[in-house]
């Protein structure tokens, strides 16, 4: 990530054909917290829709989306980027939520309404965790 | 992929009989369902041990609650000092109605709990019942039960018609903070495992369900509250008109599929 920018807030993040150039926060992303991130059911919960060799310990993984080994040899850190921020802007009418994004939500529980559903940091965190999803 | 394959999964082809009478758990979609090609009940997609469940009236913990609702028909309740069974002496004359439910009248929707609730505060002097408590679920089960195996049929035209196409608009809307609608899970995936569960069509056939996650017999607009509140969206009102024309709307796209009351579920 580019180390001297300032944080993005969620609804300001430039989108060019899908994809988020810059880290939205400044910095690098973690890649132990975002496997973290990516597993925990309250976070990014991806295994309820992705299947990913790398948690085979975890049980119940999904199949409403595609597998996501090897994922980073089909996509930019920029495109994923994207589709973690708004899966919208490069899948449209995805299921897939956007994780980074306030605007437009229907009737958002209250405890949740004007969040994003991932911080910034997190979002960098899984991405530089699909980052390492390489095919083997 | 083996994670998944360790779950129990159901067997889709396997046809639902409970004492003898064979029920439609899978049929051709009418035609108003203008996305599916044909249309499952829930138990399609429920596990071996939880489909076995429903085949045996004596294993379905739901005739728990179905031997309640019988004792209150009979009980003397309200300041008219009448039962149900004072004004409606064979519980079967109600058979046919579950099928047929929700009706609309005046240009509005009725349900089965607001039927109920009518006859105890107009007819008995009694206090209306909570919409998803243990009484009135009881009750929706036992009056659905006389219908059960019957094929759903509502009507959607007419004055239901501008109702029909509310709920229709509510099933294809987004909402809550994962920004997902009715059909992104129950038209596009079912089928397909979310994490841990295998995805059905959503249809309410089966209502009053018992689940065996509560333990309890389950009402209609209990679980689009629960579906709601999972994709962390402030549900609607038990009884609210959107869940009314959204239930008349699900029961729509399930006609044909028998009635099942009560189900079993997970
Ligand atoms: C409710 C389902 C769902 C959840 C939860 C979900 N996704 Fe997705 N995802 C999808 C679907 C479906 C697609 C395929 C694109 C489409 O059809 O919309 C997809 C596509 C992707 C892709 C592109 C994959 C490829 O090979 O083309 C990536 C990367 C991705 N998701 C990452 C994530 C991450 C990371 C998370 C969690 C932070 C996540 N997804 C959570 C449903 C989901
Ligand atoms: C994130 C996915 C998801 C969304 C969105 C969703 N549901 Fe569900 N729903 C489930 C799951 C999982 C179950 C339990 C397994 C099953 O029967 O599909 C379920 C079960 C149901 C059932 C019970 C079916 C049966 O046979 O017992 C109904 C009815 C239902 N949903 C209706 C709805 C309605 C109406 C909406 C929109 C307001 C909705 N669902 C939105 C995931 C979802
Ligand atoms: C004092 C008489 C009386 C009592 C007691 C009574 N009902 Fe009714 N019920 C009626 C009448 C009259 C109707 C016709 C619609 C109306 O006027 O409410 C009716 C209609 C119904 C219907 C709809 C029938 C149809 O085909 O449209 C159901 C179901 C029903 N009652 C169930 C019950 C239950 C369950 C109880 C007890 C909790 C009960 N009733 C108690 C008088 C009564």
């Amino acid at each position: 990530g580019v180390a001297t920018a300032e944080p993005t807030p969620a609804g300001k993040v430039q989108f060019e054909e899908g994809a988020v150039k810059a880290s939205l926060t400044g910095q690098a992303g973690d890649v132990a917290n975002g496997r973290k991130v990516f597993k925990n059911r309250k976070l990014g919960n991806c295994l309820a829709c992705h299947a990913n060799s790398d948690m085979k310990d975890e049980l119940f993984h999904g199949e409403v989306g595609p597998t996501l080994d090897g994922v980073s040899d089909r996509w930019t850190e920029a495109e994923l980027r994207g589709i973690v921020t708004n899966s919208k802007k490069t899948f449209e009418g995805s299921i897939m939520p956007s994780f980074y994004v306030v605007d437009g939500i229907g009737r958002p529980l209250k405890k949740f309404a004007g969040k994003s559903i991932l911080s910034g940091q997190q979002v960098e965190d899984v991405v530089a965790y699909l980052m390492t999803l390489k095919e083997q | 992929f083996a994670a998944t394959a360790s779950i129990a999964q159901a067997d889709e082809s396997a046809s639902l009989e409970i004492e003898g009478e064979t029920f439609v758990t899978k049929t051709k979609a009418p035609a108003h369902a203008e996305n599916l090609d044909e249309i499952y009940s829930g138990w399609v997609f429920r596990a071996d041990e939880t489909q076995t469940l429903q085949t045996d009236d004596f294993d379905n913990p739901g005739f728990v609650f179905v031997d309640t609702a019988m004792d209150l028909y009979e009980e003397v309740d309200g300041t008219a000092d009448k039962a149900c069974s004072s004004c409606h002496e064979n519980v079967e004359d109600f058979k046919g109605l579950r099928a047929a439910m929700p009706r609309v009248k005046d240009g509005k929707v009725q349900t089965m709990e607001e039927i109920i609730n009518n006859c105890r505060t107009e007819h008995m002097g009694a206090k209306a019942w909570k919409w998803s408590g243990t009484q009135m679920s009881s009750m929706v089960a036992y009056i659905g039960l006389q219908s059960r195996g019957m094929p759903v049929k509502v009507a959607i035209d007419g004055d239901a018609k501008p109702i029909w196409e509310q709920g229709k608009k509510l099933y294809y809307s987004r909402f809550g903070q994962l920004d997902m609608a009715c059909s992104n899970c129950h038209e596009d995936n079912y089928g397909n495992m979310i994490r841990a569960d295998h995805l059905s069509q959503g249809q309410i056939n089966g209502f009053p369900t018992y689940r065996l996650k509560n333990a309890k017999l389950n009402s209609i607009h209990g679980r689009f509250k629960g579906c709601m509140k999972n994709i962390r969206a402030e549900p609607f009102k038990e009884g609210s008109d959107e869940f009314k024309a959204l239930q008349l709307y699900l029961a729509s796209r399930g006609a044909g599929l028998t009635v099942e009351t009560p189900s079993v579920r997970n």
